[in-house]
């Protein structure tokens, strides 16, 4: 696929300038790339091979779960550590505590964000705004490679010792002291720390590069307020990483002291406080969770609009909707924090300003649904996906605000129940309009059109697999299943089988994905430079699919026309 | 949507255990009443309206797209009504909570399972004190007031089906915590100093609170079922986190005495020999 893309982008004269002033070529191309492009396509890249990591991570664990007592980690830990009886059954269970661990991680650092912030937004927020790359695309080469350093030393955490005899760190992406301290002496845990450090490292440097380039290079006419809701959403985003991963590095560098070098942040018995790191982190873990759906809502507003032929409706509103979720979500970190302890006016203050941000989220699901009102909807895969998005983040949403009530979280905290909700706002949303930006965008950045065939076989296919897995999750939490659990009662037996089925389901979309990509890299159909006619109206789509390796030599002037 | 069972969940289950608190009781008529009705009612709407969308605005329907990207009522009412929705749920929400944070005194007055009003069940103020010490793995007990302390363990599976095998798998004790019914019982929960965080929950009592290291935390419930009730501890503590339950044994007051009695002059095997025999 790089070798197509090398060859295209040379054929990509376009309409801007006609020379092609010498780019790297071979190996030199990626590794010392400076083009935002090549940059965006990379972060993509890596995101998939970690998804698929991830995935496979989750279905041994949903393996695991099919079925009460352990069928598969006391068998999975012998054959690792070549041992057997008890002793396999204790690392089993250490095992799939590792694993839990693992799958969040690299969910969260090495799937979502990549893929929003360094692929799509890399790629098309400087397009959006008429700009011939970022500010700093040398930050941006940095930025992307210093991923796959992080990502191994992610996994090289899984190979050495945790807890006691067993290797990998067991305690969560949220890593409690102290069992994320004294509970793990091993060094896996602080392979996992610096990990995390240099993902952090990353995101914070994309994020002044993005935050630079869209207040910085926005072509002349183009002020923020004409500015398309994709870069508007990167913004946003790139500020909740500024802010809040220096708090996160924070917490962690207090472990890795209280570790190593005789600190006692979270420890009791040198007049520590383990909350001290909860609400650092949290303080950080709240934003991220709009940092992983923000620009999901960008890239879902213009697929929206595109495929319902209309501008998306109430402009202005969608931009300060997003502001607000920014905003209001850096203050209401302790509703995760509700059985800890906290005061009664605490809680309360916590549930207010929680529920406050409902409001801001309704408004942008009307207006999608309002965008599409009295449009003439075609419904294209990227349509398929976005629309998918708008009903199951709604579902997510709203067992969101059943938990933001601290009164019935106190039966919820902990169990299936907040499991089932953040899967079906990450899984169901996020990776959603991530699968729906990929269709949309896919033409552009390739030049060639995939099978849609393949692609909204795959939509249904994940579709019923994922509301399969997730939607039981809600029983088992109601009915009291605690989360981070290797066995269970017996009497959770029948929606564990579902949840386990549809996660195969599920995994049959994404090995059909994997398909689709191979099947269109080797098929090479042709495409345009708007294959999605007239309801795309943003700047890319005036460039040739792909774009050439450097647009906007002369920049775009945006008219008085393009007012929201 | 709760059922009627035992304190432990049943197969099949959908919705919350049966409640045999006033705690317990607030927080399933909050959640199966303006919380269900208000998110079903929203889920609702955006599938209808997603529905209506693509019957009404497909391009075969309606080959000409309007242009339409204001109405400024709409706007109004869709930021309005959700307030609207929000605060009316944030009452009962508000006294559902203070109810659990607030431990009685034998004036105040509880919801109960009628969230709307201004609190009408009366409840005791506390005549017990256990403090529940997370461990690794398993749970201390201690009656406070009595000094006596004593160890509760899972029940492996050779255990269970030699001594209780009518207790489900993964939540049997060997030694359960034993309260009197209709009595309030001031929870303490704290966790080994030197060892990790755990949590204590007990669904049918409606009770949750995370035992931390250096930090004593405090609940109270007040159970109005004699039985047996399990929960199962809800904060990741390691690789026996599945492993370490809670099992409450609510008796009789009469039984209660007798059974402090014989603890207090003998052993615990003693006191729960005044006990029928669980099975």
């Amino acid at each position: 696929m790089a070798d197509t893309h090398a060859l295209e982008a040379h054929d990509g004269h376009g309409h801007a300038a006609a020379h092609d002033h010498g780019h790297p070529t071979g190996w030199r191309r990626y590794v010392y790339s400076t083009n935002h492009k090549d940059i965006g396509v990379m972060y993509l890249m890596f995101s998939i091979v970690a998804g698929v990591i991830g995935a496979l991570l989750s279905g041994v664990m949903r393996l695991e779960l099919m079925e009460p007592g352990i069928q598969i980690f006391h068998g999975l830990a012998g054959m690792v550590y070549g041992i057997d009886g008890d002793a396999a059954l204790d690392a089993g269970k250490q095992m799939y505590n590792v694993f839990t661990t693992a799958h969040a991680l690299v969910m969260v650092f090495f799937v979502v964000m990549p893929a929003t912030m360094g692929g799509f937004a890399n790629y098309f927020a400087p397009l959006m705004i008429g700009a011939p790359d970022t500010a700093f695309p040398r930050i941006n080469n940095i930025a992307f490679w210093l991923l796959p350093f992080a990502f191994a030393l992610l996994l090289m955490s899984l190979f050495f010792e945790g807890a006691p005899g067993v290797t990998g760190f067991g305690g969560g992406w949220t890593a409690y002291p102290p069992l994320s301290t004294a509970g793990h002496p091993g060094p896996a845990m602080d392979f996992a720390i610096f990990s995390l450090h240099i993902a952090g490292l990353s995101s914070i440097l994309g994020s002044i590069n993005l935050i630079t380039t869209i207040f910085n290079m926005r072509a002349p006419g183009m002020t923020l307020h004409k500015m398309p809701l994709f870069p508007w959403s990167v913004l946003v985003t790139a500020f909740l990483l500024l802010l809040s991963l220096p708090v996160l590095a924070g917490a962690i560098t207090m472990l890795l002291t209280d570790r190593n070098f005789g600190t006692t942040f979270f420890a009791p018995d040198g007049g520590g406080d383990p909350i001290l790191y909860q609400h650092l982190f949290w303080f950080f873990g709240h934003p991220e969770v709009y940092i992983m759906i923000l620009p999901g809502f960008g890239m879902v507003s213009h697929i929206i609009s595109t495929f319902s032929r209309k501008p998306i409706f109430g402009y202005i509103a969608m931009v300060y909707a997003m502001v607000a979720i920014g905003g209001v979500g850096f203050i209401v970190w302790a509703h995760h924090m509700y059985t800890v302890g906290m005061s009664l006016d605490v809680q309360r203050y916590f549930v207010a300003a929680t529920m406050v941000i409902a409001v801001p989220t309704g408004v942008k699901i009307f207006s999608w649904i309002a965008t599409m009102w009295g449009g003439s909807i075609s419904f294209r895969t990227p349509m398929l996906w976005a629309i998918g998005f708008i009903f199951l983040f709604t579902v997510g949403g709203v067992t969101g605000v059943v938990l933001a009530n601290a009164g019935a979280d106190r039966a919820l905290h902990d169990t299936y129940y907040v499991v089932a909700h953040f899967h079906y706002v990450l899984s169901l949303g996020a990776v959603f309009s991530m699968f729906a930006a990929w269709y949309y965008w896919y033409p552009k950045m390739f030049g060639i059109m995939y099978s849609e065939k393949l692609a909204n076989a795959h939509f249904w296919i994940t579709f019923v697999g994922v509301n399969l897995i997730f939607f039981p999750q809600h029983f088992l939490g109601l009915a009291g299943m605690p989360r981070r659990y290797i066995d269970y009662p017996d009497a959770f037996a029948l929606w564990n089988m579902v949840s386990s089925v549809g996660y195969y389901i599920t995994f049959v979309g994404l090995v059909l994905f994997l398909y689709l990509l191979v099947e269109a890299a080797i098929k090479k159909r042709p495409t345009t430079a708007n294959p999605w006619g007239d309801g795309a109206t943003t700047l890319e789509w005036t460039l040739s699919s792909p774009p050439p390796f450097h647009q906007f030599e002369t920049l775009p002037r945006i008219d008085a026309k393009s007012d929201h | 949507m709760a059922q009627e069972q035992p304190g432990h969940p049943v197969p099949g289950q959908i919705g919350l255990q049966p409640s045999v608190t006033p705690i317990m009781d607030s927080i399933t008529a909050f959640h199966d009443g303006p919380l269900m009705i208000t998110i079903t009612a929203i889920t609702v709407l955006v599938l209808v309206l997603l529905v209506i969308v693509i019957v009404r605005f497909n391009a075969k329907s309606n080959p000409t797209p309007s242009k339409t990207t204001h109405n400024t009522l709409i706007e109004i009412v869709w930021t309005v009504v959700p307030v609207l929705v929000l605060v009316i749920i944030a009452i009962p929400s508000f006294a559902v909570l203070t109810d659990q944070l607030t431990v009685p005194d034998g004036q105040r007055k509880y919801l109960g399972s009628n969230i709307f009003s201004l609190g009408n069940e009366e409840v005791p103020a506390p005549e017990l004190t256990v403090k529940a010490i997370g461990q690794t793995w398993y749970w201390d007990y201690e009656y406070v007031d009595q000094g006596k302390t004593f160890t509760s363990s899972i029940l492996n599976e050779e255990q269970r089906l030699a001594q209780k095998p009518n207790q489900p798998r993964l939540l049997a004790v060997d030694y359960e915590l034993v309260v009197p019914v209709d009595t309030t019982v001031r929870l303490q929960v704290t966790a080994d100093p030197v060892g990790v965080i755990h949590a204590f929950a007990l669904p049918s009592f409606g009770i949750k609170i995370d035992a931390v290291p250096g930090k004593l935390n405090e609940t109270w419930f007040n159970a109005r079922k004699t039985g047996l009730y399990y929960g199962q501890c809800s904060e990741l503590c390691g690789k026996d986190h599945a492993y370490m339950p809670i099992g409450i044994r609510v008796v009789s007051k009469e039984e209660f005495a007798a059974w402090m009695a014989a603890y207090q002059a003998g052993s615990l095997d003693d006191a729960n020999a005044t006990l029928p025999a669980i099975s």
